[in-house]
């Protein structure tokens, strides 16, 4: 965000101004009070009629519960998510550096076509995409699904380090050159070590991006291998589980990227503005 | 263009290569493929592209199904941008005042696009339990508690307008991000600006309508875009929040169930093609645009 400027408010009362960001305040809140307020209470107190009365103590068998069912997935998940973001991370870091400040013949080409992959509808590759799975024998496994987000997820990082190489100054990778370094050791010794900020901010939005998928994981991986978005939806669809379990299940399922919101925010941020364009 | 430019650098093209070769065969690739698939007879668990033209295209445009998830897309995308579009300004004009908290409340509004679909649609479909009465429960007890009774609404259940009630819990998820946007857009807006506009007598109403908004145009049109095609695509959302409902059926659950439960994958595919051509008619003019305007996309 840039400096806030000191100006005074041209409202009067400005406090009146809270009034519409508390409403709105209570908007967005709502759902997070209703996924805490019944994850922590007893199953006894647990009924629709009460769904917005406080608890009376503190009870967490709901999340003990939900937890069991969803530990295979959450680990799952954890697998799949840590190696695609750090892999995917690194090639969008590779060509961005190269697209933005080492550019070649044809490369302006390819930059447009490889951003376009970012915004298809994955449903016009998937009948493909099982396909081909199906042929290298990863079909239903979490190597398919790794390897699914690495490639999908080129474009989007590859678009977030062009923008922020394309902020370093041409000067230094020129001088680079002028010393006889070739491509490879100007990124790995000039670009590499000012780029942490950067890898921050994508590695945030791919594990965020990934985490939450899906489309991937539901068409791609047999039930052992669900991530946890897929088996909560599954727990939500049955018939037996009981909604505050469902409850305590979402707010697992929504953890892992919430905290990284609530400690690493301001990267999140900076992710959303530089190139969050894929839903 | 530098004198770089023109010299050929085969270290530097190997190490995009890999990238570039990915991309065109799992993107160009396989959506040539797909196509291929949709002017194919497949239907069943063994491959099948006996050339069938436009057959399958033409079948869904007569389909009744199609047809209401056109309908579903339309409602669900004007509720869904035009909602994101307005809170998301009304919100970044409010946190523009410089008040104290600014930053509490900015990342409260952004907080959601963090967490998954899935997640956003399992809670809101116990917020939007429909049911009335002694059953009430959900925001329908909230607005009944509050003597909200008007409020009250079979949410997603409601006939023909069901979806719009998923757009209301899509818009609890993306508002936030199209405020930040705007808040961004306002930022870039130079207070000199503001101030020649005051000396020449404007209210601040008058500065909003014709210097602040007609400035923010751009930011308007990437959200738009953006908005639009998450729109198109909506999938997980509706899924978690009602499963596959005939009533709530889009585009991309009806190819999602039509391949992967009914095996008829000639028509899955076309789905899938008219989903992308809608979407390329949408986000081609924007990449170029974006590009040739050396704007940040």
């Amino acid at each position: 965000m840039s400096p806030k400027r000191r100006r005074r408010s041209w409202f009067q009362a400005r406090y009146l101004l809270y009034l519409p960001l508390l409403l709105m305040t209570v908007f967005y809140l709502i759902p997070m009070y209703v996924m805490l307020v019944t994850g922590f209470k007893a199953f006894a107190e647990v009924s629709l009629k009460t769904m917005w009365v406080l608890p009376r103590g503190i009870h967490i068998d709901n999340y003990v519960e939900a937890y069991h069912k969803l530990a295979p997935h959450l680990w799952n998940s954890l697998n799949m998510v840590v190696p695609a973001a750090i892999i995917s991370s690194f090639i969008g870091s590779i060509n961005g550096f190269i697209l933005a400040r080492w550019p070649f013949r044809g490369a302006n080409v390819i930059f447009p076509l490889l951003l376009f992959g970012m915004f298809i509808p994955y449903q016009s590759i998937l009948i493909p995409l099982v396909e081909f799975m199906r042929d290298i024998g990863l079909y239903g496994t979490l190597a398919g699904l790794i390897l699914t987000h690495v490639i999908y997820g080129i474009p989007i990082t590859t678009l977030m380090f062009h923008t922020y190489y394309t902020g370093v100054p041409k000067e230094l990778v020129e001088a680079a050159r002028m010393d006889g370094a070739n491509v490879w050791k100007t990124y790995l010794y000039i670009l590499l070590p000012i780029s942490i900020p950067s890898f921050v901010v994508v590695l945030i939005w791919q594990f965020t991006a990934i985490w939450n998928d899906f489309l991937f994981a539901v068409v791609l991986t047999s039930p052992e291998h669900w991530p946890i978005t897929v088996a909560l939806n599954n727990m939500a669809g049955s018939q037996v589980i009981a909604w505050n379990v469902q409850m305590a299940g979402s707010l697992i399922t929504a953890l892992p990227t919430l905290l990284v919101y609530i400690f690493l925010g301001r990267y999140f941020l900076r992710g959303l503005l530089t190139g969050a364009l894929k839903g | 263009m530098s004198r770089w430019f023109k010299h050929l650098d085969f270290a530097a093209m190997a190490l995009v290569a890999p990238s570039l070769l990915a991309v065109m065969v799992f993107v160009y690739g396989f959506i040539v493929w797909t196509m291929r698939v949709s002017f194919s007879q497949w239907k069943g668990l063994i491959p099948d592209y006996t050339w069938v033209g436009l057959k399958n295209y033409l079948e869904l445009f007569s389909d009744p199904r199609f047809h209401v998830d056109i309908r579903n897309t339309v409602i669900f995308t004007v509720v869904f941008v035009g909602g994101s579009l307005v809170l998301g300004l009304l919100l970044a004009i409010l946190l523009d005042q410089n008040l104290p908290g600014e930053d509490f409340f900015r990342n409260l509004f952004i907080f959601p696009m963090a967490i998954s679909f899935i997640v956003t649609g399992v809670v809101w479909r116990w917020l939007m339990n429909p049911a009335t009465g002694s059953r009430i429960s959900g925001l329908n007890q909230l607005f009944d508690l509050l003597g909200l009774d008007f409020l009250i609404n079979r949410w997603h259940t409601t006939p023909i307008w069901g979806i719009a009630a998923i757009a209301l819990a899509a818009i609890w998820q993306m508002s936030g991000y199209t405020m930040a946007l705007y808040l961004a857009g306002l930022r870039a807006i130079s207070e000199e600006l503001r101030e020649a506009a005051r000396v020449d007598g404007a209210s601040e109403f008058q500065i909003y309508r014709y210097v602040v908004l007609p400035m923010l145009a751009p930011v308007t049109l990437s959200a738009v875009i953006i908005l639009g095609h998450i729109s198109l695509k909506v999938f997980d959302l509706i899924i978690a929040v009602a499963g596959k409902q005939l009533p709530l059926d889009v585009p991309a659950i009806y190819m999602w169930q039509i391949t992967f439960d009914g095996y008829f994958f000639g028509r899955g595919a076309a789905i899938a093609i008219l989903l992308l051509l809608v979407v390329s008619l949408l986000v081609i003019p924007y990449i170029r645009y974006t590009l040739t305007h050396k704007a940040e996309i």
